[in-house]
């Protein structure tokens, strides 16, 4: 029997699990898919907002204003790419001043520090590649850019280190109260627990309704994007918003944190809570939009498209709490834009909330550091020469696109919830990212996670499940 | 640091035949720099006939060619690196590279020749939407996936683009076994060589769809199916032409972009039109002493004619080195004269021509925008046409080429631009 049952390894399921880390527990994480940051965690705009744009007073503008605040340490105690590249929200007509206006003085509200409202002329002169047409922007120096993958697998790493224990291809199919606490029912076995947190991202609605009257709704909102290749990646330097919209906060340019330019998303609720395909319709509405934000913008250089869906709950809001009828059922549910910034926030909340009800007491051993993937890159030359020498998997460069080593790709098999596909290696090491998108390492990784796995080349997946990549030997 | 008098970039057919060319051209110290596990290239994946018509007369596999010339590079002692990835060239060519035997390391060279090669384009370039589902492969992952890995990618393809990497799958993966239902190309005509669709397509009753893209992708896991359509004259798809066909494998021939990353960090000017270096009648690039050849300097049909550009480009570059040895002045009298594409042609290569250092003639490799029937292609020093030669029909697909003399540009008086373009009958 567990004392928590985490149900979710996305993002908000991984801060969690590392917060609750630092007590005395026996906890588990369940996933359905075969890794963390499978869902909406690893399909998303990758920035750590500011926080001037949820309403003064709600759970959405707390937390996103005290994710923001964490992320400083939190970086440098996990070792996750982030870059605080600060965030303009422009206005392209003078009728819309007055929201820039109001989203300034919400922020103020709302605790964000540094906020400045810039006249047309000083925008240009930090952007000098956006539109003409611009009138004014709302500048936020606290805004920033995060390797989602990475901030999510590196939660997750330091939570299985500090001994949170991982379920992966474990979908949780019924969950049953019983005097002490839950049957949590899936397709793998049964687990007993005595208190659950749902982080089911855009499925928290189906399991938190196994449990509760309550009834919520999650809608899948999907957001289709587009990826550019790094020789434009400088084309802006700050995330660009639009004065955002009923929808959401409108499509947005700007770098990530690796170097590309992300150029997204669309809006468009849907039902099916796996449909993250793109369509032509949204991919072509996220282009007008763009362009009406850069002058210019470098089609030719798009090297990807994908979608992903945010998990919004009607009400537009977090829900983050035990369930009102459900005692030891905690939510972290409605986990929408800003929740890959209030991730570490939510974890600490409800951490809180746990350590309160079942009288937790922290470990003495608690590991606060996390080191992520050895990168050659980030060494000097000497220091490259030297690890090749002792350790020469180094030196053989596997994607030439992102320069990715067979050391690197090795490192992201092994360590702790080690990567199981090219997915998992590529949202890792970024092999498979870069221009050619996998054309020349796949094979390549392939056949290293089969020789490191002790698997067959029939048994590699993309993302795991019946995703295999080959499907016989040749004649 | 160690000092190389050439140094090529890619052991390809292009960089194979550069050194050798350089070698017997009287160089001693080359060094060829390949990423891969052995020298060859593409053609280790392409074991499939009709290399060397050109240059051999003779039909030859892909690794059959490959290999005489890598006997040659073992006769002529040609020094070099495998599972070894350059980094960067510095502007004062200096090479710094990396492998598991030597670590990291720099070189200096006196030339350099850019060999690198292309890459595909993949999905993500043409903006194909729908899921992003395992089983969608470029042609070329998927050969070398079959003909070097052993494995299939599946067992119902269909093939978008009808580039020449697309059709030999098509007949590789059918011969395998594999069921190819259908090739679609955006365009009205193929993207890949007459003979490929005869003995590629026709011959194992594949149809090709012209005028017919992929607008959606299907499958969350595994592919399992795409809808096709038909486009209009813009390339965009057509209402209620929509047509689902399932499959568990999409294969991408859907054009190949040379690999210029290395050339642009050093200052290596670009022709966005073939994606390769701008290069003079010497297959120069725009930085001193660095040359360019085969599919990295603009994609090619034919290994042959990548060769015979890679020979001149060794030769060049050898010249170079020799000159730089004598500590003579490098600079040759007299300006560079621009070739200019106009009317039909997309681009030439070389884009310019310097008459005092050019040989007795210079071809001029070109491909056209558009195919033409029966139509001319005419050549102007300044104003004044010097040649008009008929072609019976022109493709985009098949690359052309015209001999300029140096006998005739020398007598032009104070010429400034050669202008080759398509006149229609």
């Amino acid at each position: 029997m567990y004392d928590v049952i985490i149900i979710g390894a996305g993002v908000t399921g991984a801060a969690i699990a590392r917060e609750l880390s630092r007590y005395k527990v026996d906890a588990c994480v369940l996933e359905k898919d075969e890794d963390v940051c499978c869902g909406t965690s690893k399909a998303n705009s990758a920035i750590i907002h500011a926080g001037f744009d949820a309403a003064h007073g709600t759970l959405m503008a707390k937390m996103n204003v005290a994710g923001n605040l964490m992320m400083d340490q939190l970086v440098k105690d996990l070792d996750i790419p982030f870059r605080k590249n600060g965030s303009l929200v422009v206005c392209l007509s003078e009728d819309d001043r007055p929201k820039l206006e109001e989203l300034y003085e919400r922020g103020i509200a709302n605790g964000v520090k540094e906020l400045k409202l810039l006249t047309k002329d000083e925008v240009l002169e930090m952007e000098p590649n956006l539109s003409e047409s611009i009138v004014g922007a709302l500048y936020a120096p606290t805004a920033g850019i995060i390797c989602p993958f990475n901030f999510t697998v590196a939660m997750a790493e330091n939570a299985y280190q500090n001994g949170i224990q991982f379920s992966f291809n474990t979908e949780v199919t019924d969950i049953i109260k019983f005097e002490e606490g839950y049957f949590v029912k899936t397709n793998q076995k049964e687990f007993r627990t005595r208190y659950i947190v749902n982080a089911a991202g855009v499925y928290a609605d189906k399991i938190h309704n196994m449990v509760s009257n309550k009834k919520i709704k999650i809608v899948p909102r999907r957001g289709d994007y587009l990826i550019l290749d790094k020789d434009v990646g400088s084309l802006v330097d700050k995330t660009i918003f639009t004065v955002p919209g009923k929808m959401g906060k409108g499509v947005l340019v700007s770098p990530t944190v690796h170097g590309n330019l992300i150029v997204g998303p669309t809006a468009i609720d849907i039902e099916d809570k796996e449909a993250t395909s793109t369509t032509k319709e949204g991919l072509d509405d996220v282009i007008k939009k763009a362009s009406m934000i850069v002058k210019d913008l470098p089609l030719r250089y798009v090297i990807t498209s994908f979608a992903g869906l945010r998990a919004h709950e009607v009400g537009h809001e977090f829900i983050i709490g035990e369930a009102e009828d459900s005692k030891g059922f905690i939510d972290a549910a409605g986990i929408e834009s800003p929740g890959l910034t209030s991730a570490p926030a939510i974890g600490v909340m409800v951490a809180d909330v746990l350590k309160e009800k079942m009288g937790l007491a922290l470990k003495e051993n608690f590991i606060a550091h996390r080191k992520g993937i050895l990168n050659p890159k980030e060494l000097s030359l000497e220091e490259q020469k030297k690890l090749i020498r002792e350790k020469p998997e180094y030196g053989t460069v596997i994607c030439r696109c992102e320069t990715v080593t067979e050391g690197e790709i090795i490192d992201a098999i092994h360590r702790p919830l080690g990567a199981k596909s090219l997915d998992g290696v590529k949202r890792r090491t970024r092999a498979g990212m870069g221009r050619c998108q996998s054309g020349f390492c796949s094979p390549k990784v392939m056949e290293i996670l089969a020789r490191e796995l002790g698997a067959s080349m029939l048994d590699i997946t993309k993302s795991g499940g019946a995703s295999t990549i080959v499907v016989k030997r040749t004649k | 640091m160690e000092t190389y008098e050439v140094i090529v970039i890619g052991g390809g057919p292009a960089g194979l035949a550069a050194a050798v060319s350089a070698r017997e051209h009287g160089i001693d110290r080359v060094l060829i720099l390949e990423r891969d596990k052995e020298l060859g290239g593409i053609l280790n994946q392409c074991i499939h006939n009709g290399f060397g018509l050109q240059i051999f007369k003779e039909e030859l596999t892909g690794p059959e060619y490959a290999k005489r010339f890598i006997d040659k590079v073992e006769e002529l002692k040609i020094e070099y690196k495998l599972n070894t990835m350059v980094l960067n060239i510095s502007e004062g060519k200096v090479v710094t590279a990396v492998n598991r035997d030597d670590g990291l390391f720099e070189l200096q060279a006196k030339a350099v020749i850019l060999a690198m090669g292309c890459r595909e384009r993949s999905r993500g370039a043409l903006n194909i939407p729908g899921y992003r589902p395992a089983g969608i492969f470029s042609a070329g992952t998927a050969q070398r996936l079959v003909n070097i890995e052993n494995y299939m990618p599946g067992n119902e393809v269909v093939i978008l683009g009808s580039g020449d990497i697309g059709l030999i799958m098509a007949r590789r993966m059918t011969l395998e076994g594999a069921k190819v239902k259908v090739v679609a190309e955006l365009l009205p005509y193929s993207g890949g060589l007459k003979r490929n669709i005869v003995q590629c397509l026709n011959d194992y009753d594949i149809p090709l769809k012209l005028s017919h893209t992929v607008v959606d992708i299907h499958g969350k896991e595994r592919i399992s199916g795409v809808t096709i359509a038909r486009v209009d004259d813009k390339g965009k798809p057509i209402k209620s032409t929509e047509e689902y066909y399932s499959c568990d494998t999409l294969m991408l021939s859907v054009g190949l972009i040379p690999e210029n990353e290395l050339s642009r960090e050093m200052g290596v000017d670009i022709n966005p039109v073939t994606n390769g270096p701008r290069v003079n009648e010497s297959l120069e690039t725009s930085v001193e002493g660095v040359f360019a050849c085969g599919n990295v300097l603009h994609v090619h049909d034919l290994v042959d004619y990548a060769t015979l550009e890679a020979q001149n480009a060794g030769r060049n570059a050898a010249e170079y080195v020799n000159k730089y040895n004598d500590n003579s002045s490098k600079a040759v009298d007299g300006a560079e004269i621009n070739i200019i594409a106009k009317n039909g042609i997309r681009y030439t290569v070389p884009e310019k021509i310097n008459i005092n250092r050019m040989d007795e003639s210079v071809i001029v490799r070109f491909r056209v925008t558009d195919i033409f029937k029966n139509a001319y292609v005419v050549v102007f020093l300044d104003g004044e046409r010097i040649i008009r030669k008929k072609r019976l029909i022109m493709v985009p697909s098949e690359m052309e080429e015209i001999r300029l003399e140096k006998a005739k540009l020398a007598a032009h008086d104070q010429l400034r631009t050669v202008t080759i373009e398509v006149e229609k009958e």
